[in-house]
């Protein structure tokens, strides 16, 4: 890596290491301090209440998805899986796991590859209608999907995509792709044209220098990314309920959707399935976590 | 803002082989994103505008065709839903923007000072930014659930009674939605301004405090102006995915009680989808469509956004 992205990662990894030596470049000297020394209470009552306000609504969906049902205790002992065994086999959560995650991987793919393509023509040329592409990309950000629903619903329908999951993809990559190529793009720019030029030079094509050289560089742009459109393809729930009417080819939002609209709720059955649609952003969140605010940093604030 | 990108030129070499010449190069590259956005953003609301001067009703084709600007008098003389809805969103929006400001400021200034713990603070702070509206629905559902939620074990402990749900009473259901959504917003609002906030240089704070400048003052003097285009940029387009989004009060009201939590987007998917009026769904989103631009412009205008600070 070159020292350039070490040291953006570095300091988005920085916090991941509490315990560790503070970095070389902070100088303890005293006037600094001055600024740092917040009173402690001052930090920890309030984000102590904010972790608060945070954390017990996801520990209130595990304790009702893993305490019997009927069941009113605080702590969830004994533990049982039956909520889960029966969304996932009765309430056909099997299956809307299944297109979720196929949603969101094509979703992924799809999008990352797209934007890379024109993330990289922004970055790195001049051309008559960069001004007017730029111009469209944030002009998109304020059309509202759901706003579009109708005509979008039309141009599935003709092309005969109603009940299919590409339909949701196509929709989910092209809502994605305006602030990943603006991400993207100021990714590129991050890494200096004269490691291209250099490869230029020692005779790679255009193709060669940027996979060999590019690439690698951008892999953690890429994953921050490929996870924003992974993290809200899963989540998306607008286009799955209206694109896709057949209970085999809906996805977990629309499912849990189901579940919250049943004439008698079912909260071990509602938890559980909260909890089924959680676990793979949880994971991408935790991996992905020390790039976001990098990633934004990079690409979106900065433009 | 936008810099002139470095042109890279290509290496002197062999002419190279097939359309792939720079020249046509960056527009190859721009393509499939342009088409997709072209046949997919750029169609529809082509279309939607189109629709909104039709009668189009799927349950009702005998009257589809041409209808001028009848949908528009409809809304803006008839339809008493259009300005509830609408009186509705800009509440919303106004709430939850100034809301989510305010703490995700705090959040964000919290979370950049160096203390113990720091990591996992943030990871936990910031992680419901990865929940969806449904998700969040689901779990705040349970929350506010009159027999088992909440309420019941504070009224247990002699706080409030038993067997209220806020959400189906109109006095409370607002705040409930509103605490809701501030739980998941206001995460991506504290990101975006830490972003920002960790490239505020170190030297000004040295020479503030040199200088004798309090906490408070550095606050307003420093930190402040320097946030200033991301915290503009920032609420605008929270702004518009708060007034467009409707997945999160869609599971977690309905839109209810009587209406009451029904924004402009909702009303327009209601119309649209279960309703079948296609056209007059065109025309409220048109609606819809103009006034968040001219808010936006409006807001940009007031804020000088990019203009000149220092």
């Amino acid at each position: 890596m070159t020292a350039l992205l070490t040291e953006k990662n570095g300091a988005a990894r920085r916090p991941v290491h509490p315990g560790g030596p503070p970095p070389a470049s902070r100088r303890r000297t005293g006037r600094e301090r001055a600024y740092d020394d917040v009173p402690r209470w001052q930090i920890y009552l309030p984000l102590g209440l904010y972790l608060l306000f945070t954390l017990i609504p996801f520990y209130w969906m595990l304790l009702f998805a893993l305490r019997p049902a009927g069941s009113t205790a605080l702590v969830p002992w004994p533990m049982t899986g039956e909520h889960f065994s029966k969304v996932w086999n009765e309430r056909s959560f099997a299956v809307f796991f299944q297109n979720s995650m196929i949603v969101g991987i094509a979703t992924l793919i799809a999008t990352t590859l797209v934007a890379l393509a024109g993330g990289y023509a922004l970055a790195r040329f001049d051309f008559k209608i960069k001004g007017a592409f730029m111009l469209a990309l944030l002009c998109s950000q304020f059309i509202p999907g759901a706003l579009m629903l109708v005509p979008l619903f039309e141009i599935f329908r003709n092309l005969q995509m109603i009940n299919s999951l590409w339909s949701v993809v196509i929709a989910e990559t092209v809502f994605q792709l305006p602030l990943s190529i603006i991400l993207i793009s100021g990714f590129i720019k991050n890494v200096p044209v004269s490691l291209e030029e250099a490869a230029w030079v020692d005779g790679c094509s255009r193709f060669t220098a940027f996979r060999a050289v590019v690439l690698p560089l951008l892999r953690p742009g890429l994953i921050a990314v490929g996870s924003f459109a992974f993290v809200h393809s899963w989540n998306h729930f607008l286009f799955a309920l209206m694109f896709l009417s057949e209970q085999d080819k809906q996805t977990i939002p629309v499912g849990l959707n189901t579940l919250i609209g049943a004439d008698s709720v079912d909260l071990g059955a509602l938890a559980a399935g909260g909890v089924i649609a959680a676990v793979p952003v949880v994971i991408v969140f935790a991996f992905i976590q020390k790039w976001l605010v990098t990633g934004f940093s990079a690409g979106a604030v900065k433009g | 803002m936008a810099q002139p990108a470095a042109v890279a030129t290509p290496p002197p070499k062999a002419p190279r082989r097939g359309t792939a010449t720079p020249r046509r190069l960056p527009y190859l590259l721009i393509a499939p994103a342009g088409l997709l956005m072209l046949g997919f953003i750029a169609y529809p609301v082509l279309s939607v505008f189109y629709y909104s001067l039709q009668n189009y009703n799927v349950t009702k084709p005998w009257r589809n065709g041409f209808a001028g600007l009848d949908n528009f008098r409809r809304i803006f003389t008839e339809d008493d839903q259009f300005r509830s809805t609408l009186a509705f969103s800009a509440q919303w929006v106004f709430t939850q923007v100034s809301l989510q400001l305010v703490l995700g400021l705090a959040l964000a200034l919290i979370v950049n000072q160096t203390f113990i713990g720091r990591g996992i603070s943030r990871a936990m702070v910031f992680s419901p930014w990865a929940v969806s509206g449904v998700l969040t629905s689901t779990i705040w559902i349970l929350l506010y659930n009159s027999s088992t939620g909440f309420s019941r074990y504070l009224a247990d402990a002699g706080i409030g009674e038993y067997g209220t749900s806020v959400l189906s009473d109109t006095g409370t259901v607002f705040w409930a939605a509103t605490v809701t959504e501030l739980w998941r917003g206001v995460p991506f609002f504290a990101i975006l301004i830490l972003a920002d906030l960790q490239s505020v240089s170190k030297e000004l704070y040295e020479a503030a405090s040199v200088d004798g400048a309090g906490r408070l003052r550095q606050f307003f003097h420093i930190t402040l102006p320097h946030l200033r285009d991301a915290i503009i940029l920032a609420t605008l387009l929270r702004g518009v995915w708060e007034f467009n989004n409707v997945d999160l009060l869609y599971t977690l009201t309905g839109g209810g009680p009587a209406g009451e939590t029904t924004t402009l987007p909702l009303y327009v998917a209601n119309t649209g989808i279960e309703g079948h009026d296609f056209g007059y769904a065109s025309a409220l989103t048109t609606v819809a469509f103009v006034i968040l631009l001219f808010c936006s412009i409006v807001y940009l205008r007031l804020s000088k956004f990019g203009g000149d600070d220092k």
